[in-house]
């Protein structure tokens, strides 16, 4: 099924001959929330920016809901917002005429009401008649989502939108974010925070250099590439792991104080009967017992560390 | 044609000229209050009348040209250039807008900028000399075209542009010295006659001979071919301009 954002072998190389994007691909779902982790220079922004029609594309198509980002790029462009990753606002101008001008720009016809109505939802609105540069960092990207939202997008990207944002301020973008989405947005989001995909998103890509290594739902690829890890106090310190533990490929901690057993949640045996069983046998007294479930963060260096070889 | 568009660009550009309009309206009052005293007073009561018409009243088209020139290529390359230099540059190139409504919203907004600081200039000048506008019309009409005209050039300098000081080497080395050398102050046929031939491949020549035969109903050449320069002029920057948008040259990674 055809996604109401379709990139389709997009690459993209720069003039200096940096390839950017490698043949990219990716389907959007309407409605949906994903998040493209990757490292930096991964190509996130440049992914972002040819989307949007900032950056022109070398090779490949691109449409949105069915229209070719380029032959189509009014009707295309009108429904996209943007927030981009930099804070670039006219420092000089209030925050209502900026709002203004970006719901003009795209073409819609004043509405102060509507725009109103975004600036309250975004915490802006008794800041509405203060000059952008007497606001705080945070507050200028909430100014940068408010010109995103004042031409009412269907599909919003939000390129590292809570960079360098407090944790309180960076949840509220979260709330802002899933009430975007009960209204029908779609929202694509780029962050260097693994814990922001792993709180707002449905779905999960990884890029890395150019290329997109998986698209997948969050829970199902937390569930398929998850490990968890049973780490087990010792009431005496151990020297060395027991011969007969060897199978399990325990770690022991640096003071001997622990052993560290991961496994698979999906694997139809998970080894840890046998496992407390043995450390009986072997003469092992447990202290506590703790499990811990591997985050989006271990699986996402996992899977660039694997491309990397 | 996104009218929103060109009018939201529009507006915004004005802003601009409005939050700063004390400096806007004072510094060319004062400006041409100076040239009036020194070139009209000090030095014109003992010059002679150029052409009929007296030296001090022979500079006003010279002078509103001087400052229409010089505002129209520094509002709009400013214009343009800042988004740029603050990243706000993104918003324009992902809005369902194509280079004619950006170019509408931009240069029209410095070409209504330098309009005004021309009539200002002009409503000086009727404090210092007597002046009686012979084609009203016409002299209107070439101070549109010119605002519009340099106003398209600033823009396509604000685009190329890639620091402040490249903003301000094209008016400084180029547009101010062809200002000067194109007969602002004196006519053209003040020159020995080697330097009126030089003289023609300056196309500020043409722009002030127009305007000042729209003052005084004589110019150093035809008005016809007057009108043709300028015309010729805002269409190349008009086809400049439509290139750079097609290719994204200086705006698209």
């Amino acid at each position: 099924m055809t996604g109401i954002v379709s990139v389709q072998n997009v690459r993209k190389i720069y003039d200096g001959g940096f390839e950017a994007l490698k043949g990219t691909n990716l389907e959007i779902q309407e409605g949906e929330i994903i998040a493209l982790l990757g490292p930096n220079g991964a190509g996130k922004t440049t992914l972002i920016s040819t989307i949007c029609g900032i950056s022109s594309l070398t090779s490949g198509k691109i449409t949105v809901d069915g229209m070719d980002i380029g032959t189509d790029y009014r009707k295309v462009r009108a429904m996209i917002g943007l927030v981009p990753q930099e804070i670039a606002l006219e420092p000089f101008e209030t925050v209502i005429n900026s709002v203004r001008f970006s719901r003009g720009l795209f073409g819609k016809k004043k509405n102060e009401a509507y725009l109103d109505e975004v600036l309250k939802t975004l915490s802006l609105f008794d800041k509405k008649n203060s000059k952008v540069m007497t606001l705080s960092g945070g507050m200028k990207r909430r100014v940068l989502i408010a010109k995103a939202l004042a031409h009412e997008p269907r599909v919003l990207f939000l390129d590292e939108p809570t960079a360098g944002v407090d944790v309180e301020l960076r949840k509220d973008m979260w709330n802002t974010v899933a009430k975007l989405k009960k209204q029908g947005v779609t929202i694509i989001l780029t962050t260097h925070y693994i814990e922001e995909a792993e709180a707002i998103a449905d779905r999960i890509a990884v890029i890395n250099s150019g290329e997109i290594l998986l698209v997948e739902d969050k829970a199902a690829l937390m569930a398929r590439m998850g490990k968890k890890k049973i780490r087990i106090d010792l009431m005496e310190p151990a020297k060395t792991v027991p011969e007969r533990l060897a199978p399990y490929f325990l770690e022991l901690a640096a003071d001997g104080s622990a052993l560290t057993y991961t496994y698979d949640v999906n694997s139809e045996r998970t080894g840890i009967t046998g496992l407390l069983n043995d450390l009986q046998a072997a003469g092992l007294q447990m202290r506590d017992v703790q499990t811990q479930q591997s985050s989006l963060e271990d699986i996402f260096v996992g899977l660039v560390q694997e491309d990397a070889k | 044609m996104n009218f929103q568009a060109v009018g939201a660009i529009y507006t915004f550009e004005m802003a601009r000229f409005f939050r700063t309009l004390k400096q806007s309206f004072l510094s060319p009052v004062l400006s041409t209050s100076l040239y009036f005293v020194v070139f009209g007073t000090a030095i014109g009561s003992r010059m002679e009348a150029v052409d009929g018409v007296e030296y001090g009243a022979f500079i006003v088209p010279g002078l509103i040209m001087l400052s229409v020139m010089t505002q129209s290529i520094a509002n709009a390359s400013f214009g343009i250039y800042f988004p740029k230099f603050i990243g706000t540059i993104y918003e324009l190139l992902s809005a369902p807008v194509n280079f004619l409504e950006i170019v509408v919203g931009y240069v029209g907004a410095a070409a209504t900028k330098s309009l005004f600081i021309g009539l200002v200039i002009l409503g000086t000048a009727y404090l210092f000399v007597d002046l009686d506008i012979q084609h009203p019309i016409a002299m209107m009409c070439f101070l549109l075209l010119t605002c519009l005209s340099f106003s398209l050039l600033g823009f396509i300098i604000g685009i190329w542009a890639g620091n402040f000081e490249q903003l301000n080497l094209v008016p400084m080395l180029v547009v101010t010295p062809l200002v000067f050398l194109g007969g602002s102050f004196y006519s053209i046929s003040m020159l020995p006659p080697i330097w009126q031939t030089v003289t023609m491949f300056n196309p500020v020549v043409y722009l002030i001979s127009g305007f000042r035969w729209a003052f005084f109903g004589q110019a150093d050449v035809a008005i016809g071919v007057s009108l043709g320069a300028i015309s010729l002029f805002t269409l190349g920057c008009m086809a400049f301009i439509w290139w750079i948008f097609k290719t994204g040259w200086r705006i698209r990674s």
